[in-house]
């Protein structure tokens, strides 16, 4: 029990905070053993801010609307300029009666039950993007467990076990129960005598054994202890006849298919473990919580055209789209959070490095649909709740609700989420195509697809109109040249954004990069 | 077998960005699509993003393919393809050079284009070879 004379690792790490600064607190907190999760270390502290010191902020999405949360709340003017009629940018839900608009013009309108929803943008939060959490606790929104591992889940390759879709347990077990008995082979047959010390070896062979659940000649073989981790033929059960039987081990040429140990290592990612969260109701109610703290401030259906700028301050142009009229609006300073793939085609009046760094950065063109079914056939017939299934085919991986298991009536799964070549081969058809290949592809997990289809919805982001692609995607060779010139102020303007940020595609990112640009902002106000 | 034989001549560049790594992206690998077929390519690829009919969209944020007099010269659309150009992603990492050297093909004779002359996939590997900048 504590002591409660002694105080507390919060009040202690407080008074570090307050003494010490926030670098004294992280530092204090890493030697105390928590933290090193995230750079956020609190929201910024942007004290004594110049009376009428103003401050423009383009894009009303996740980074924007805390630039402007932060800064009105330390004493700026702000304004936010939006593209769109609604905040938020890609933290966005669609429900039923919403129309989405491809670029093209092809309008789709979401058909969905009340209550059902897809996240066409992000959709799960990891445990340790504290800023994020952060602001969700602050504002209130509540978040529920997303299922992120299902043992349960299905692996399929069409290279593999016949094309038939095999259980995650299954072909995990197998995985490790094959590649270990290989490893003791080697390690017996001498193989790692130049490696490993006699007392090493039997220390691996012995882990091995239990690692791989081998058999007393140290190898994988069917057994009820395989099953007890891989699934029975027949499962424990009571009474007479309650003695499982075990099921078939696969083969190690199966298990060695890529999209085994792929599907294995995706749950290694320090962005993919468990715990994983989502906003009740849809990822947009976090987006919808920073608008009820600056909706006020933010222009809506205003297309950036120019912006401008001089030693003093920037002037932006925009058009208010509906009506055409052209408007500006003038500030010490920009927070520019554009997307790279609409902004480096705007004329702005920046430095040639900032202008050849917002040029630089690729985007992917990821594509999710949503599939209306009539009933949770995964829960009442595959006893699926929640998480993944794999597969090689163009829609790569389906993913199952989250939310009111058990419940009756329609339910939304994610019946794709493709990216790179399957993406854009879904993104090149009709949407009435997309569903047609959603389900020709999704009824090898479930043959029950086309019996309970009720209706879909597909967002291919390349047809975004006002992204034209999902995130960035810096690559190493990308970074080394031009990250530090995209995020450096530019005179009176400062990019932010997931682009802008080592969390590329996260709304951490986004938050953090938003945070740190408008500190940067804070601290040059402050010297000059 | 070619798929896994495939997996281990991914050029290293391929293999990061692929690996769902930092990004939120799916899990799991794709089956490679290796038809040599321009008109297929163009489809599966390329309309995504610069339209079926080859118009681009966001009034001209992605480009227009069709009636494009740049693409006279193939090392213009060869470097595209194999490199990125701001927002669009290099394709060499989900495109062999033999269906780079085909769409090329495909795209220089078809939307108003008529450069006959066939793009080789020896012209795709001169012009893109690795180390030769794009600028």
């Amino acid at each position: 029990m504590e002591n409660s004379t002694q105080p507390s690792r919060r009040q202690l790490l407080s008074l570090i905070g307050k003494m010490g600064g926030a670098a004294a607190m992280y530092q204090a907190m890493t030697a105390l053993g928590h933290a090193a999760e995230t750079q956020f270390d609190g929201p910024p502290v942007l004290s004594g801010a110049k009376p009428g010191a103003s401050v423009v902020v383009l894009g009303a999405g996740l980074a924007g609307m805390v630039a402007a949360y932060e800064l009105e709340k330390a004493g700026y003017q702000v304004k936010l300029l939006e593209f769109q009629d609604r905040p938020g940018g890609r933290n966005y839900t669609l429900r039923g009666g919403d129309i989405f608009t491809e670029s093209d013009g092809t309008v789709q309108k979401v058909q969905f039950a009340p209550g059902n929803y897809i996240n066409p943008g992000p959709w799960r939060i990891p445990h340790h993007h504290n800023c994020l959490l952060h602001y969700c606790r602050q504002f209130g929104v509540a978040l529920e467990p997303f299922i992120q591992l299902n043992h349960n889940g299905f692996i399929h390759s069409s290279e593999a076990f016949g094309g038939k879709p095999q259980r995650y347990k299954a072909v995990a077990t197998d995985f490790r129960g094959h590649t270990s008995e290989l490893l003791a082979k080697a390690a017996n047959a001498k193989a790692l005598d130049g490696s490993v010390s006699a007392e090493d070896k039997e220390k691996l062979l012995e882990a091995l054994r239990h690692w791989g659940v081998l058999d007393d000649n140290m190898a994988y073989t069917s057994s009820v202890a395989v099953s007890a981790q891989r699934g029975y033929d027949r499962p424990p059960g009571g009474g007479v006849e309650g003695a499982p039987s075990p099921s078939q081990i696969a083969k190690l040429g199966d298990v060695l298919d890529p999209q085994v140990w792929t599907a294995m290592s995706f749950y290694f990612n320090y962005v993919m473990q468990t715990t994983m969260f989502q906003p009740v109701g849809g990822m947009d109610m976090i987006g919808k919580a920073f608008a009820g703290q600056v909706g006020k401030l933010i222009t809506y259906n205003a297309k950036v055209t120019k912006v401008a700028q001089n030693g003093k301050g920037v002037t932006v142009s925009y058009k208010d789209v509906p009506s055409g009229k052209m408007n500006s609006v003038s500030a010490d300073w920009c927070v520019c959070t554009i997307p790279l793939s609409i902004i480096s085609q705007v004329e702005m009046q920046v430095g040639p490095k900032l202008a050849a760094a917002m040029k630089a950065v690729p985007y992917a063109g990821q594509l999710k649909m949503g599939l209306e079914f009539k009933r949770r056939f995964w829960e009442e017939d595959d006893n699926i709740y929640g998480g993944h299934s794999f597969t090689d085919q163009p829609i790569a991986q389906l993913s199952y609700p989250n939310d009111r298991f058990f419940s009756n009536g329609p339910a939304v799964l994610l019946g794709a989420f493709a990216r790179d070549a399957g993406a854009f081969e879904l993104t090149g058809m009709t949407p009435q195509e997309r569903i047609e290949a959603a389900l020709a592809q999704g009824e090898i997990f479930h043959p029950q697809y086309r019996k309970e289809f009720m209706n879909g919805v597909s967002v291919p982001w390349s047809r975004v109109p006002w992204i034209l692609g999902c995130t960035s995607r810096w690559s190493e060779e990308n970074r080394a040249a031009h990250y530090q010139n995209l995020v450096a102020i530019d005179g009176r303007v400062v990019l932010a954004g997931e682009h802008a940020s080592y969390y590329g595609g996260w709304m951490e990112g986004s938050l953090l990069s938003g945070i740190d640009a408008i500190t940067r902002i804070h601290q040059r106000t402050q010297a000059a | 077998m070619t798929m896994r034989r495939s997996l281990f001549l991914i050029p290293p560049l391929l293999a990061l960005l692929a690996a769902p790594g930092h990004a939120d992206t799916p899990g799991g690998v794709q089956a490679k699509n290796k038809a040599v077929d321009g008109e297929k390519v163009y489809k599966q690829i390329c309309a995504a993003c610069h339209m079926p009919n080859a118009m681009g969209s966001g009034g001209g944020t992605i480009p227009a393919l069709a009636k494009d007099k740049k693409l006279a010269d193939p090392a213009y659309p060869i470097t595209i393809v194999m490199k990125g150009k701001g927002a669009m992603p290099p394709m060499s990492e989900i495109l062999s050079t033999a269906q780079v050297a085909a769409v090329i093909t495909y795209v220089r004779t078809h939307f108003g284009n008529s450069y006959p002359q066939p793009v080789t996939e020896a012209d795709v590997k001169r012009i893109a070879k690795p180390g030769r900048s794009m600028e």
